[in-house]
C-alpha cells in the first residue's frame, strides 16, 4: 500500500498516511486528485480505480471515504478487507464510531491504525490482539499521568489551570 | 498571554468558523499561542500542544515549525509525549528533511527500552520514515530484535526489517536467517511479518529466492492447516481463517514457483484444495481465490489445475458484483496472451460488460474485448464495437477509434467491410480518431480500385448529412476529387447511386469550403478536390475557375498559395493541366507496423486528453504536389519508441522532379530497416544505437534509451566524445525523464561527420537520477552498425 486516506463528502481529510516518501506538493496532488476521482463516482459503481500506475480503492462508510493506494501486485480484494478491518477496529475502540470520533480523536485513529499496518503491509491480522495493544498502551499512558498527579503539589496543578482531579 | 485551549476545545472552535477567513483566523491565533507554548520550558501540556499542531497540519496549514518540538517530546522520558512526538515525527518530518536525523539517537536508545510500547513506537516510526541513512545505522538492533522473545516486538521487527530492506537493498543478507526461523512461529502476526519479509527478499534477490524454495513445504504446511482448521475466533472473518495471511502466503508461494518445476509441483495439491475448498459467497473468500488464481496462472502449474483457475475466472465474471467482475476482467487481460483459448470461451460474457453502467468495468470489458478479436470472430466483435463507439464515454473514444482500426487492419474480411468499417467510425467518432487516419484511409481507397464508385458514393452521402467531422470530410473531399467523374455518371454497382449534376457537386464542394467548422487543412483538401474536377467534369470550369481565383486572396497563407499556383495552372500551364490532375497511381503501403501502432495500454484518468500527440497532417504545397493533399510522414510518437528514423508513409512527392517528370518517378523510394544495436544495459537502463549514412562522410546516429525498472528515471542525459578529427553535433532529446517499465523512450540524434575517415569510435557517458540517487556510467562504442553498406 502506498497510502491511505480518509475524507468526507465535503472534502475535508480527516486522516492521512503515507507509506512512501513524498514531498508535501507530491501530497497535496494525490489528495486534490484522489478527492476529485472518488467523490465523483456515482454510488454502487466499481470500488476500483486506475490512477497513474496505482491501483485505488475506495469504501464508503457513513459519512467517509476510506481510500487506498495499491500497488501492481497487491489484491484489491483484501484491500477491501483490510479498509473494512480498520473501520471495525475503530467501531470496537471508540464504540459505534462516527465521523465525529476520528475527528476528535485524531491521534487515537493514528494509533489504532499504527497497531493494524506498518509500512503498507498488515501488521496484525487479529481484531482482538489490536484491541488489547490499544488498551494497554492507554492504560500505560493513564498510570504515567496519574503518577504525576500524584506527584504535584495542589500549588502546581492550580497553576496548569486544570483544576482538581475528580 | 492567552490560557492554552484543550485540544477538543480547538477543534471545536475551528469547525465552527463559518468561513474559511474566520477559519484561518482561529488557526493563526491557536498557532500563535502553539509556538509560544514550545518556546516556555517543560510545562505538562506538550503533548497536547503539539497534537494542536497535528490537527491543523492536516487542515492543509504549514506547520514546519513544529518539527524540532517533535524532536524534543521523542526525547521526553514520558510515555504519553513520546507517543505524540512519535506520531508527529511521522507527520511532519521525511527523509528529506534535516531535523529527521536527529531522532536517530532517540530511536536507538528507545529500541532498547523495557518496555514493549515504547519500543514499538520507535520501531513504527523508523519503518514510517526512516531514511537509508538511519536504515543502516538502526539495521542490527532490529536483527537482534527480531530473535528476541517477545512476538508482539518480533512482528513490528519483521516489518519494519521490510522497510529496511526496500530502502537499502544490501541489508537484506543481514535479515535472511532470522526471517528463516521466524516462519515456525505460532502466532499469526509474526509468521505474518516473516511472510512478508521473505518475499521482499526474494524478490530483490534471485540467490535468496534459490535458499528460501527450501521453505515450500513448510508454508504449504501452514496453509494447510489454515484452511482445514476448524473455527478460531481471533482471525476468522466469515468463515476464511485469517485471509490476510492465506493471501499473503498465496503470493509468496508465486513467487517461489515461478519457473521452476519441482517447488510448482509441491503446491500444486494445495493449490487445488484452496480453490475448490474456499467459499466464495463472500468476497473475503473470493480474495483468497483471486490470489490463488493468479498464483496459479503464474507458476508451472498442470493443466488441470489451470482450467480450474481459468473456470474460477469466469465464474467471476458471472458475478453480480462490480468487482469482482473487475479484477476477473483484469486477470484475464494478463492471460490472454498465452492462454488465448480458454478466455475466448468468456467472449460473450465480455462483450456484455461493454453495456454495463459503470466506467471502470466498461475500460476494462474494452481492453479485453480488443484482445480478443480474431479472424474467426471479427464481423460480429466489430458489431458490438461499433455499437459500444456510439455510446461509450468520451474519454474511452479515442481508444476505441484506435483498437477498432487496429483489429480492421489486421482481420477485416474483406476490403468492402474494411472501408465501410473505417466511415462508420468516422462518423460516429470523426472527432476522435488520430490524423493519420486520413491517409491511411485514402490509400486504403486507393487500392481498392474496384471500389471507388462505391467509395465515392457513401462518402458523398455522408457529407451531405454532416461537414462537421474534419477527417471524414477531408477523406470525402479527396474521393470526390479523385473519383468525381464516377460520382457524375450517376451508375453504380454496389450501393443506390446519387443523381447528382455538375453543380451540386461543386455546391457541396464550396459548403467546405466555405463553412467554419472546417479546419485550415481540410479547407486545402476542398480547394485541391475543387481543381481537380476541373478535369474530370465537362460543363462548369468557369465556375471552378472563379472559386480558385477567388481564394487567390484568402487570408490564409496555404490556401491562398494553392489558388494562385492552380490559376497559373489554369493560365500559363493549361496544357499541362489533364496530365498533372489525373488519376493518382496506387500508393504502396508501408510495410512495417500498423497504421496505429499502439498497443492497447493502460487506462488513465477520467481527465486524460484523447490520443497521444499528433504531427497535424501537413499538407505540403508545391506545384509538384497537385497530386496528392494527404501524405504525412509517420513521425515516431514516444509510446512507439522505435529507433529507426522517422519512416514516411511512401507518397508520390518524396522523388523531387520537375514538373515534367511526374509521370515518371512516383515510385516510393524503398525504405530499409536500420540495424539497432543495444550499447548500454545495466541497472534496468538500456540504451540503443542505430545509424545512418547521410553521405560520404556523415553519419546520423539515434540512440534511445528506455527504463525497464520499476521506478522512474529522471534527468537522462546523454553525452558523446568521439575522436578529434570527426565533428560532432548533439541534437536536442526528446525528454529527459524515463518513466518505469519501458511505458516511453527517449531518442536523441547525433550527427557526425567524419572527413578524414578515421576508424569511428565513440564515447558515451549516461547520467540520470533514479530513486533519489544519482548515477554516471561510461560505455565505448567501437563499432557501429550498417556502417559497412
Amino acid at each position: 500500500m502506498r497510502f491511505l486516506l480518509l475524507f468526507s463528502r465535503q472534502g475535508k481529510l480527516r486522516l492521512q498516511k503515507w507509506f512512501t516518501p513524498l514531498t508535501d506538493r507530491e501530497k497535496k496532488k494525490v489528495i486534490r486528485d484522489m478527492m476529485m476521482l472518488v467523490l465523483a463516482r456515482p454510488p454502487r459503481s466499481c470500488n476500483f480505480l486506475q490512477w497513474r500506475d496505482l491501483k485505488i480503492v475506495y469504501k464508503r462508510y457513513a459519512s467517509l471515504y476510506f481510500c487506498a493506494g495499491l500497488e501492481d501486485k497487491d489484491n484489491e480484494l483484501l484491500a477491501l478487507e483490510v479498509l473494512h478491518r480498520y473501520v471495525e477496529l475503530l467501531d470496537k475502540y471508540f464504540g459505534n464510531v462516527c465521523e465525529l470520533d476520528i475527528i476528535f480523536n485524531f491521534e487515537k485513529a493514528y494509533f489504532i491504525l499504527d497497531e493494524f499496518l506498518m509500512g503498507g503491509e498488515i501488521l496484525e491480522t487479529s481484531k482482538l490482539a489490536v484491541g488489547v495493544s490499544m488498551e494497554e498502551a492507554d492504560t500505560l499512558q493513564e498510570e504515567e499521568k496519574e503518577q504525576e498527579e500524584v506527584g504535584k503539589t495542589d500549588k502546581e496543578r492550580f497553576a496548569c489551570g486544570r483544576g482538581l482531579r475528580e | 498571554m492567552s490560557p492554552s485551549v484543550p485540544l477538543q476545545e480547538m477543534i471545536r472552535a475551528i469547525r465552527s468558523a463559518r468561513t474559511q477567513c474566520e477559519e484561518r483566523g482561529v488557526i493563526q491565533r491557536e498557532c500563535a499561542a502553539i509556538r509560544a507554548q514550545f518556546r516556555q520550558a517543560d510545562n505538562g501540556g506538550r503533548s497536547h500542544n503539539l497534537a494542536k499542531l497535528l490537527y491543523v497540519h492536516m487542515l492543509g496549514y504549514p506547520a514546519h515549525f513544529g518539527q524540532m518540538e517533535c524532536v524534543r517530546m521523542i526525547a521526553s522520558p514520558r510515555y504519553s509525549e513520546k507517543r505524540v512526538g512519535y506520531l508527529g515525527a511521522m507527520m511532519l518530518l521525511d527523509e528529506k528533511q534535516d531535523a529527521s536525523l536527529l531522532i536517530t539517537n532517540s530511536i536507538k536508545n528507545d529500541l532498547s527500552n523495557s518496555n514493549q510500547y515504547i519500543q514499538s513506537l520507535a520501531l513504527c516510526t523508523l519503518a514510517c520514515m526512516g531514511s537509508a541513512e538511519m536504515c543502516r545505522d538502526l539495521a542490527p538492533e532490529i536483527d537482534r530484535l527480531l530473535r528476541a522473545s517477545n512476538s508482539y516486538i518480533k512482528k513490528k521487527a519483521a516489518l519494519c526489517a521490510v522497510h529496511i530492506v526496500r530502502k537499502v537493498h544490501d541489508l537484506g543478507e543481514l535479515f535472511t536467517k532470522a526471517a528463516r526461523s521466524l516462519l515456525t512461529e505460532k502466532n499469526h502476526g509474526v509468521v505474518h511479518g516473516a511472510v512478508v519479509l521473505i518475499t521482499e527478499l526474494c524478490e530483490r534477490n534471485s540467490e535468496t529466492l534459490e535458499r528460501f524454495r527450501k521453505t515450500v513445504p513448510d508454508l504449504v504446511q501452514i496453509m494447510k492447516g489454515l484452511v482445514i482448521s476448524g473455527y478460531s475466533p481471533d482471525h476468522d472473518v466469515a468463515g476464511i481463517s485469517d485471509p490476510f495471511l492465506q493471501v499473503r502466503i498465496l503470493r509468496l508461494l508465486r513467487i517461489l514457483g515461478r519457473n521452476n518445476e519441482a517447488a510448482s509441483d509441491a503446491m500444486n495439491d494445495l493449490l487445488a484444495q484452496v480453490a475448490t475448498n474456499t467459499d466464495s459467497t463472500k468476497t473475503v473468500g473470493n480474495a483468497v481465490l483471486y490470489e490463488t488464481v493468479l498464483t496459479v496462472l503464474d507458476i508451472k502449474s498442470e493443466s488441470g489445475l489451470r482450467v480450474l483457475a481459468v473456470n474460477i475466472l469466469g465464474r467471476f465474471l458471472l458475478n453480480n458484483d462490480r468487482n469482482i467482475r473487475y479484477i476477473a476482467m483484469t486477470s484475464l487481460q494478463k492471460i490472454v496472451g498465452t492462454d488465448h483459448n480458454a478466455v475466448q470461451r468468456h467472449r460473450g460474457t465480455i462483450v456484455d460488460c461493454l453495456k454495463d453502467q459503470d466506467a471502470s468495468v466498461k475500460r476494462r470489458a474494452l481492453e479485453l474485448s480488443l484482445a480478443l478479436v480474431s479472424a474467426s470472430n471479427i464481423r460480429s466483435m466489430m458489431k458490438e464495437l461499433l455499437s459500444f463507439l456510439s455510446s461509450c464515454p468520451p474519454e474511452l473514444r479515442s481508444q476505441t477509434a484506435s483498437g477498432i482500426f487496429n483489429a480492421a487492419e489486421r482481420y477485416a474480411p474483406s476490403q468492402r467491410w474494411h472501408i465501410d468499417t473505417i466511415l462508420h467510425v468516422l462518423t460516429t467518432a470523426g472527432g476522435d480518431v488520430r490524423d493519420e487516419t486520413v491517409p491511411n484511409l485514402i490509400q486504403l481507397i486507393t487500392n481498392t480500385s474496384e471500389l471507388h464508385c462505391y467509395t465515392v458514393h457513401k462518402l458523398y452521402r455522408a457529407l451531405l448529412s454532416d461537414i462537421s467531422q474534419q477527417p471524414l470530410v477531408q477523406v470525402a473531399c479527396w474521393c470526390i476529387g479523385e473519383y468525381g467523374d464516377l460520382l457524375l455518371t450517376g451508375e453504380c454497382q454496389e450501393t443506390e447511386p446519387v443523381q447528382v449534376t455538375e453543380d451540386y457537386v461543386l455546391d457541396v464542394l464550396e459548403t467546405v469550403l466555405q463553412s467554419h467548422m472546417s479546419s485550415p487543412s481540410t479547407r486545402g483538401f476542398a480547394l485541391t478536390a475543387t481543381m481537380k474536377l476541373s478535369t474530370r467534369i465537362t460543363e462548369n470550369v468557369d465556375r471552378i475557375r472563379s472559386i480558385v481565383s477567388i481564394y487567390g486572396s484568402c487570408i490564409d497563407v496555404e490556401l491562398q498559395q494553392r489558388a494562385v499556383e492552380y490559376n497559373a495552372l489554369f493560365k500559363k500551364y493549361d496544357h499541362m493541366r489533364a496530365a498533372v490532375l489525373e488519376r493518382m497511381p496506387v500508393i504502396e503501403k508501408n510495410s512495417q507496423g500498423h497504421t496505429n501502432g499502439e498497443t492497447i495500454k493502460e487506462s488513465q484518468t477520467v481527465k486524460v486528453k484523447p490520443g497521444e500527440p499528433q504531427q497535424p497532417a501537413n499538407q505540403v504545397c508545391d506545384l509538384l504536389d497537385l497530386l496528392g493533399g494527404s501524405e504525412q510522414p509517420l513521425q515516431p510518437s514516444p509510446a512507439l519508441g522505435s529507433a529507426a528514423p522517422p519512416i514516411p508513409v511512401s507518397t508520390p512527392n518524396t522523388v523531387g522532379g520537375d514538373l515534367l517528370d511526374l509521370l515518371g518517378g512516383l515510385e516510393p523510394t524503398p525504405i530499409t530497416p536500420v540495424a539497432t544495436v543495444t550499447v548500454y544495459e545495466k541497472d534496468g537502463v538500456t540504451v540503443t544505437l542505430s545509424c545512418e549514412k547521410q553521405s560520404d562522410s556523415g553519419l546520423t546516429v539515434t540512440l534511445t534509451a528506455s527504463n525497464s525498472t520499476e521506478s522512474d528515471i529522471r534527468g537522462f542525459t546523454l553525452q558523446a566524445a568521439v575522436p578529434k578529427s570527426v565533428q560532432l553535433h548533439m541534437k536536442a532529446p526528446s525528454g529527459d525523464s524515463l518513466p518505469a517499465r519501458g511505458t516511453a523512450k527517449v531518442t536523441q540524434m547525433v550527427v557526425l561527420n567524419n572527413p578524414n575517415k578515421v576508424n569511428l569510435k565513440m564515447r558515451l557517458r549516461i547520467s540520470y537520477t533514479s530513486q533519489g540517487s544519482a548515477v554516471q556510467d561510461t560505455v565505448q562504442i567501437d563499432s557501429f552498425p550498417g556502417l559497412g553498406q
